[in-house]
């Protein structure tokens, strides 16, 4: 049996460990801004990861969930005044209610038909943030207010911020790793292998599709949300097509169906759009090359190369 | 015998214009082994697909166990009691031999949306998977991945597969396809054993097998019934003869 690397193997173990000195150190030498769109952005990826990698759906409208939420959670925030944790939850429940009206509708599509679709629900959600009346058109939302967590932990402290964001993050990458490990996962993972057979075992695939699709929605969601209350803002860029490109291009880039390779892609994104923003250069264009040139590198992702790699260095050492 | 098990009613099906199978009337009688042959593109497969309700028919009526399934869902159609297996064998690639039976036992449960609960409790199952891969002589492979099982191996899986559900019809697609000749062997005695208390619909080109192990033969040429009967009666129909004469059977 080839052992894949889980919570249960020492090496993973030893990973899993230095990433939490990491996160944890992270804060005392890095901007805490920039971590904390980084854990937004990579939180995103993992949750539309979720959807690629354990069903094979590529979605290419998931900036609809992390715009929407954005927008929600912003709202809650700025003209109802809700708690911080409130304000979480209404955009997750926006994002999940979103994604199961537009699951539903474009679950029953394969492949490209499917992207298309999904994309073409996600425009429509651009435009209703363009005209509706609360969404602040052009401007976007601005100047939302921070507030606490948990009611005592005031968010406008950027070390507070990013390590509440920490939180949500493992806490919402754990629930993903049980999702793939459970035994709803067992069964989404047969249907991706083979899913005539899996239909004709009995089990309604579409129906265990959706419900893929609206957590990977959910998850989005609460992405969307929290980013939108660390950066007081939500705008049209949140739920733009290039927003959903670009997560796309973090998962693949570091790994699909890896538990960290949308982490590790998000982080090289997020680190070059900033670091690009001030030199001048065309950032989609670079982004875009290096996106390129890894695809032809390697193919798994960076995450996935490295799981390769290390799985083949095993099966060497025990034959 | 009592009424059939599955009975097909002046079937059509046309794939634009062309017609694949046309006004079939077939029963199927409960507790038999019912062999489905003819000359490829008879539209064998085709049957399969209709009567699991893959492909919608263009006219006619499907009875299942005295009810009409024609309009039925094909995720319907196993919990009814019929399972089929596929002429390209079918398996989970990524998963392990032990998980591909494994999960088709999840459908007696009814956790299987429960995303929060850790697929740790399906260990429970693993004696009953055991024991099904044991029944086609997969027990020792049970941990390596399905796509990495020979052919005739993956087939003998997924017959494990299709027996863990414990059907009351078993439809199989050209089972030993690509089986070499112990396995063959193997597999003819499992379907053998396996339809003591359960009807089985199959298509094979081994016709030795065919003799062998079934009571009843319809045969199939250009989606029509050329003759049926025992092997007997069917191999000595002079239509059949000359359907076969010129195809590269076997
Ligand atoms: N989905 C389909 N679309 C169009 N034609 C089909 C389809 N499925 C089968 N056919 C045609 O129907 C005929 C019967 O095919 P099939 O049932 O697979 O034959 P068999 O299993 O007896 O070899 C063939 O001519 C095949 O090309
Ligand atoms: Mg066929």
């Amino acid at each position: 049996m080839t052992p894949t690397p889980g919570p249960r193997d020492p090496l993973a173990l030893l990973l899993y460990a230095g990433a939490a000195v990491l996160l944890v150190g992270a804060p005392f030498f890095f901007y805490h801004l920039f971590l904390t769109k980084v854990l937004c952005y990579a939180l995103f990826a993992c949750a539309f990861n979720l959807l690629l990698g354990s069903c094979g759906l590529l979605s290419f409208g998931h900036a609809a969930y992390f715009g929407a939420a954005a927008y929600v959670a912003g709202h809650a925030a700025k003209v109802w005044g809700l708690p911080f944790e409130a304000c979480l939850a209404l955009g997750v429940m926006a994002s999940a209610l979103l994604g199961t009206i537009f699951g539903y509708i474009s679950i029953r599509r394969q492949g490209i038909y499917f992207a298309m679709i999904t994309l073409a629900l996600a425009q429509m959600v651009y435009f209703l943030a363009l005209q509706l009346p609360f969404t602040g058109a052009e401007d976007g939302l601005t100047a939302i207010p921070r507030g606490k967590a948990l009611g005592l932990f005031e968010l406008d402290n950027p070390l507070v911020l990013y390590f509440s964001t920490l939180c949500i993050f493992v806490g919402a990458l754990t629930l993903i790793h049980r999702i793939t490990h459970s035994t709803f996962g067992q069964i989404l993972r047969a249907i991706r292998d083979n899913e005539p057979r899996a239909i004709s075992l009995g089990f309604e695939a579409n129906r265990y599709k959706l419900q893929a699709f609206v957590l990977s929605a959910a998850l989005v969601g609460l992405a969307g949300a929290n980013k939108a209350i660390a950066f007081k803002l939500a705008t049209l860029t949140d739920v733009h097509w290039s927003t959903s490109g670009s997560v796309i291009l973090m998962t693949l880039l570091g790994g699909l169906g890896t538990l960290l390779g949308p982490f590790v892609g998000a982080l090289m994104v997020v680190t070059l759009e900033n670091y690009l923003a001030d030199s001048g250069l065309p950032i989609n264009a670079v982004i875009g090359g290096i996106f390129i040139l890894c695809i032809l590198l390697f193919r798994r992702g960076i995450v996935g190369e490295a799981q390769a790699w290390l799985e083949g260095a095993r099966s060497h050492k025990a034959p | 015998m009592g009424e059939p098990i599955l009975r097909m009613q002046g079937v059509t099906k046309a794939f634009a214009g062309f017609v694949a199978v046309r006004d079939l009337d077939l029963d199927i009688a409960r507790g038999t082994i019912h062999a489905l042959i003819g000359p490829n593109g008879a539209g064998k497969t085709t049957v399969f697909n209709l009567v699991t309700k893959f492909h919608q028919p263009t006219s006619g009526r499907i009875i299942f166990k005295g009810q009409d399934i024609t309009a039925k869902k094909p995720s319907d159609i196993a919990r009814l009691g019929m399972v089929r297996s596929f002429q390209i064998s079918a398996v989970f690639a990524s998963m392990s031999a032990l998980d591909n039976v494994r999960v088709a036992l999840q459908r007696f449960r009814s956790d299987n949306f429960a995303f929060w609960k850790s697929d740790r409790i399906l260990r429970e199952l693993d004696d009953r998977a055991r024991s099904l891969l044991n029944e086609v002589g997969l027990d020792a492979l049970r941990d390596r991945k399905a796509a990495e099982l020979p052919y005739g191996r993956r087939r003998a899986l997924e017959l494990a597969t299709t027996l863990a559900l414990e059907p009351e019809l078993l439809l199989l697609d050209e089972p030993m396809a690509g089986m070499g000749h112990e396995d063959v062997e193997r597999t003819a005695a499992l379907i053998r054993r396996v339809a003591k208390d359960r009807t089985v619909l199959m298509v094979e080109h081994n016709l030795s097998v065919v003799a062998d192990l079934s009571d009843r033969i319809t045969v199939l040429a250009r989606g029509e019934i050329l003759a049926e009967g025992d092997y007997g009666q069917v191999s000595k129909d002079p239509a059949v003869i000359e359907a076969y004469m010129g195809t590269d059977h076997d």
